[in-house]
């Protein structure tokens, strides 16, 4: 399931729906499993009457955790070197996230193949939320 | 900032899989990942974000017997601060010299790095600060090097 140098591409793309309408419940389950409590994320009472937002919103390392689903998929378990993003927009409750790959470069360095990456997540409006690059060692 | 010990259990592994809605086998069936390339477990990409758990220090979890600033009786347990403004993730940024598994018992130093400031057209004056952080395990081999930026916003981000 690892990918070959010599069958990839430039400019290749892989690209999953990572998730269809994001839970509260899934970010609650994030926060329990990452340790990040802030109440932005699960607390609409605090968010919408303290913070100031319309609602509770997603951590930005959910978005990025899902982002990386889509890239183990793809360059397969523990190959990846390098995995870099910036968090564009904020990602709500009832959002439906996107996230692509598209293969920049394939290089040998000392001996071993990688492909680098470069990484986009939208929601269901085409928006950005996300964007990045990534490395992975890949077979010859 | 530092995290003394941070243990990567299988148990932790699952729970974050399926928290970023990740069903690989590898990251919760030993057996079924013997026979994978990497040959055990394995934490998904974004799994030492999860060294919070493990920092006596961190902000953002309620502590036995303070405050918390979520609501409860009001909606916030703290007095206003004078701002209005929201701590936000900005960017992160991962190398990985090998992923860890479950048995690698990890510490993580921090060092602070670059702060820069900035005007935002939806949020007033935006301070950036950058962390670099260090995860080794119990035999001193860098698995990880971590590079979050951090922003601090004037008032919320204004929604278009």
């Amino acid at each position: 399931m690892a990918l070959s140098a010599r069958q990839l591409k430039v400019g290749e793309t892989h690209a999953e729906q990572v998730v269809d309408n994001l839970t509260r419940t899934q970010i609650v389950q994030y926060a329990g499993a990452s340790g990040d409590y802030n109440p932005i994320h699960t607390d609409e009472v605090y968010t919408t009457q303290v913070a100031g937002y319309p609602s509770v919103f997603a951590h930005g390392m959910l978005t990025m955790g899902m982002t990386g689903k889509m890239l183990t998929n793809y360059v397969g378990d523990g190959r990846l070197t390098k995995f870099g993003v910036r968090f564009t927009k904020q990602v709500w409750p009832g959002d439906s996230l996107t996230a692509k790959a598209t293969v920049e470069a394939i290089r040998e360095e000392g001996g071993a193949h990688f492909v680098d990456l470069n990484l986009v997540t939208v929601n269901q409006k085409g928006e950005e939320v996300l964007s990045g690059y990534a490395s992975a060692r890949v077979d010859p | 900032m530092a995290i003394d010990k941070f243990p990567i259990e299988a148990g932790h592994i699952l729970l974050f899989a399926r928290a970023i809605g990740d069903d690989n086998r590898v990251y919760e069936d030993a057996d079924y990942a013997r026979r994978t390339e990497p040959g055990s477990i394995i934490a998904p990409p974004t799994f030492v974000q999860a060294s919070a758990q493990f920092d006596p220090e961190y902000r953002l979890r309620p502590k036995i017997g303070e405050p918390w600033f979520g609501s409860g009786k009001e909606p916030s347990g703290v007095q206003a601060g004078s701002g209005g403004g929201t701590g936000l993730h900005a960017e992160q940024h991962y190398e990985y010299h090998r992923h860890p598994r479950p048995g690698d018992v990890l510490t993580a130093t921090v060092k602070p790095g670059n702060t820069w400031e900035k005007q935002g057209r939806r949020s007033g004056k935006l301070i950036f600060s950058e962390t670099i952080t260090e995860y080794r395990n119990q035999h001193g081999e860098l698995l990880v090097t971590a590079r979050g930026v951090g922003v601090r916003t004037e008032r919320p981000v204004e929604q278009s």
